[in-house]
Parts: structure tokens; sequence; C-alpha cells
């Protein structure tokens, strides 16, 4: 049997966690099928098809399709689940509102978020904010399984040839009813690939002094992330909170700014490789997760900060 | 239109959660106990609407053992009126939760079911989308804004490239997001009108569901320990390790 990937995608181009579902999938079982549901989707399944992992890509169309409903898209992957031991995808705000209602329409007991494939049918994934990990093997006939994104490398995105196969649409659910979708655009990198970001917390004390954060973020090429705590306070908008019910984040170099680490915070970013805090109280818990811990006020390190970066030649991107 | 609520006991979020010695789970014993908190945001948002006049009943249910009657008085204090225990002994799957809520749901018939979006225990994420599948109701994740409409719902989600509005008919399913409203403390006076409200207990294994385990959970451990880092004494020797040290600029 084979294993069917969800692509993720925004009808025109794949969602860059898509490359990395692959790589899961792909050590599940080493045939891998992807399906991409969308409306005018054909650019994001010829790039899906480039993909040298997959052996061949499913297109389904439908202009209903065209805002990822959840309940449009799972009778699809439910019709489709039959010719496969494995369904896949990643454990981001989409496959977290897609998998479970296609594991329930299959009758399959779904493990959520793997962080690593130890046999076709037994994975292993944080429970309690990453305090614990589980080894947890299904003993159903098929799996349903969200990966965790970045705990996997994302796969090559091109020299593959995968043929694609048009499948017919289901009915229209018609009880839901897209609105809008506000998406912050920005030239960043994204917090979830970023190979550095910059995160405030509380002590930012006010939105406007996170433009010290960003002036730090365009000197890194880094993305911006923000505790829990700054988000409730409206410093910054929702799609930055790193944390247990935000974004998992594992970059080059993490630096935590006025943020104390709660549990559910370090849940986001403690396995980023190197964790740099910035924090006035020396005792806060963040000091126990970083690397370089420097115990200041963020008003005058940050400022300081920015220029000892100016000092250097060169900074790596 | 009635509200049911979905409501678990995990432990608190604020306890530092440790692997038992013979990695066969975590330490319960003597461990402080709440409601899953996005769990507190959906009661929230049922008395709330209830307050508004736009529902007539909120009803809070929660699966599990025995002292899962805390969670469900815990919810009356704070505005529900009745409780529902569906008993059960050890952890069920979210599946197995689902199917004796969808159960709960056949009984109760409430327009709308509110439920946190994650329990902090376990972190799947499934309950509630999986009974909106059971039941083939419109479901609402992650909802930082509830707007009630006659017939339906307006509800902004958190997606990770920022908000998207969606229009639900009812009876639909909404899982709330930390962000939905702040939760309110039980008053003494409500925490001592809750105790005279009642809570019917009903055994899951009269409700002729397969509960039974599909997941084997073979090993719990803890996760790998950082090495120990160092404090530096000025933003110029952090810049200085970072570059020559750590080599990440």
């Amino acid at each position: 049997m084979s294993v069917l990937l969800i692509a993720e995608h925004n009808n025109k181009e794949l969602k860059p966690f898509t490359l990395n579902a692959a790589t899961a999938a792909s050590q599940m079982d080493t045939d891998v099928h992807a399906v991409i549901i969308g409306h005018n989707c054909s650019d994001a399944a010829k790039a899906l098809s480039e993909l040298p992992l997959i052996k061949k890509v499913i297109q389904v169309e439908a202009p209903y399709y065209e805002n990822f409903v959840a309940e449009n898209f799972a009778p699809v992957i439910v019709k489709l689940a039959e010719s496969y031991s494995h369904v896949i995808c990643s454990a981001n705000t989409f496959g977290k509102n897609l998998m479970p209602r296609i594991a329930a329409l299959l009758d399959i007991s779904q493990i959520s978020d793997i962080t690593k494939v130890i046999s076709a049918d037994t994975f292993l994934r944080p429970i309690y904010a990453g305090n614990a990990f589980a080894t947890v093997k299904s003993k159903d006939a098929k799996k349903c399984v969200t990966i965790r994104p970045t705990s996997f490398d994302p796969c090559e995105s091109s020299g593959g040839s995968a043929t694609i196969e048009k499948s017919e649409p289901c009915e229209e659910f018609g009880q839901t009813k897209f609105v809008k979708r506000e998406e912050i655009k920005s030239d960043r990198p994204e917090l979830g690939t970023a190979r550095v970001v910059v995160s405030g917390g509380r002590g930012m004390q006010s939105g406007d002094n996170f433009k010290l954060i960003t002036s730090i973020a365009d000197k890194l090429n880094a993305a911006i992330g923000a505790s829990r705590a700054a988000v409730d306070a409206g410093y910054i908008s929702n799609d930055h909170q790193v944390g247990q019910t935000g974004k998992v984040v594992v970059p080059d170099l993490y630096i935590a700014v006025g943020i104390s680490g709660a549990i559910q915070h370090l849940a986001g970013m403690k396995e980023s490789k190197v964790i740099v805090a910035i924090n006035k109280d020396g005792e806060a818990p963040i000091f126990s997760v970083a690397d370089y811990g420097l115990e200041a006020d963020l008003f005058e390190a940050l400022p300081q900060f920015l220029e000892e970066l100016n000092k250097l030649n060169t900074i790596q991107k | 239109m009635k509200i049911l609520v979905a409501v678990k006991r995990v432990i608190d979020y604020n306890v530092q959660v440790r692997v038992k010695d013979d990695n066969t789970g975590v330490v319960t014993d003597n461990v402080k106990m709440s409601t899953n908190p996005p769990d507190d945001n959906a009661i929230e948002e049922a008395v709330k609407i209830k307050e508004s006049g736009k529902a007539t009943e909120v009803v809070a249910v929660s699966i599990g053992e025995e002292k899962a009657q805390e969670t469900v008085r815990k919810a009356l204090a704070v505005g529900a009126d009745r409780g529902i225990l569906v008993k059960t002994e050890g952890d069920l799957e979210p599946l197995a939760v689902s199917k004796l809520l969808q159960k709960i749901v056949e009984k109760e018939k409430p327009d709308l079911v509110f439920m946190g979006k994650q329990a902090i225990d376990d972190d799947c994420n499934q309950t509630g989308q999986m009974l909106s599948a059971l039941l083939n109701w419109p479901q609402a994740t992650f909802a930082s804004k509830i707007n009630i409409k006659d017939k339906s719902l307006e509800v902004t989600r958190e997606i990770d490239e920022g908000l998207e509005t969606i229009e639900i008919n009812v009876p639909a399913i909404v899982t709330c997001d930390l962000r939905l409203n702040e939760p309110r403390y039980a008053s003494l006076p409500n925490i001592m009108k809750a105790k005279k409200k009642p809570i019917e207990q009903i055994n899951a294994s009269d409700l002729g569901v397969d509960t039974s385990s599909r997941i084997e959970q073979t090993r719990v451990e803890e996760p790998p320990k950082r090495k120990a880092g160092i404090k530096v004494s000025s933003v110029a020797e952090l810049v200085q390790k970072l570059k020559n040290e750590a080599k990440v600029l």
C-alpha cells in the first residue's frame, strides 16, 4: 500500500511545509502519492509533480475548494483513502483543522504532530507541551498522521516528473461559508522556516516598542516571534505567536527578548539550535534553556545590540 | 438556543510535568488538576451568549473518571446551568471521546457545541473536528471571535497566516482559542450555588460505544536535556560569542 500526502498550497504555489510532510511520508512508505484539492491550482499541482519523492499526483478541482474548507476537503480524502495505508499532512492549522475530520469519517484514531517516524506504524510525538515524548503504535489498519513540519527536513523540490491524474470532486458541504482571510503580508522570512527568529514578550511593554525587535530582525534577516502574553496584550498579531498553542520554531538562532519563559512558550522554541535570552529578571525560567543569557534592561540592550551588529563586517543570511 | 460545552480535567498548566521512572506515563499522583485552559474560554463564551439573551441553556459535559465531576462543578460555578459526567476508566483517545459526545449530543440536542481547541495534556487537537465529522455538522476551529446571528455564526479563526472568517449554520461545533475571551473567576456565592445544580452521571459503558484503544503507548520519556548555557556580562560579549563561538552571525 502507498502513502497519501495532502498537499498544502494557495492554488498557485505549494506551501513550504508540504516538502517537510513529503519527507515524513516517504519514511513510512517509499510509494508516496500526493493529492491537491483546490480551484485553478494547476501550477501548484505541477510544482507538486516535480518533487522527486512523489510518484503520482491526484488533482481535484472545484470552485468551492478555493478556500480550503475542511468540510469540503474531508470527503475527497475519505474517498481516495481506500487505496492507501497512510494519510499524511502537516500539523499546522491547515492539517489540524482537516485531518481529524478525515480520521473520524474513516473510524481511525489519529496520531497528531509526530516528530519522528520509528516504523510504518510507530511514531514519536511530544505530549504535555514537549515535557514528555511518547512512542505510540497505531493498531488501526490505516493510519492518519499529522507531522510536525520543523522536525523533518524539506525534500528536494525539483527533478521529479510524477503523472498528474484528475479526480472527480465531491459535493459541496453547504453549511459552511468562507467569508474572508486576513493574511499579514511581509517580506521577512516565514516564522516557521526562518534561520533566525527574534521574539518579544510582555517585557516589550507596547506594540510600538516592537520596533526595537524589528530593527534587529531587519539586520539579521530574521522572522519576528512573540510570546502569548505579547499577543494577548495586543502588541503584535496572532500569526507571530510561538508556543504550545502557537507555532513551533527550530531556527539556528532564537533570540528571546523580555520573555519570561513559561512552559507553554518553551514548547515552541526550545529545540532551536542556539538560544539567546535577554531579560532583566535574572531568575526568569527562559535562562534555563538559553545558551547565552544576558541579564539586562532590553531598552538599553537592544539599541546596543543593533550597534554591535552594525560593527560586524558580515552577517550570515 | 442551547449550548453544550465539553470540558476536560487535565494536569494544571503551571505544573512542571515529570515522566514516571518506569517510562509508562507521567506522574499524576498528588499533582494539581484543573480545567483544560481553552475549555474555560469555551464555558465563558457560552455563558456570555446566554447572558446576552441569545441562548437559553448552557450544559457542561465532561468525560473521565469520577473526579472529573470537579471540572463540571467549576463550569457550573461560572454559569453553566447543569452538568453531565460520562464516567470512564482510564484515558480515552479523542476518537472514543467524540463518539461518546455524539451520544450526548443526540440525547441533549444542542444547537451549538463548544470546547477548547486543544487539550494541554495529550496535545492532540482532534476532538471537536471529529465530533463535527461524526455529526456531519460544520466546524469552526481555533475561534478567537464569535458573532451570533439568527441561524448561523460568524467566526473568526486564528490560522498560521493570520485570521480567517467563516460563517457556519447552526447546529455547529466551535473549538475555542485562548484569545476568545477572558474567563471569569467563580465567586464564592456562585461556588455555593453550583453545589445545588444537578450533575447527571452516566456510565460510558451504557452508551453503546466502542471506546477501546487503537493506539498503544509503548514508552514515555523525558525530552533531551539542553546543556547548560552561560550568562554573558555585556552586549558586546554576546555578539562576540554568537559570532565566534556559536558561529550563527
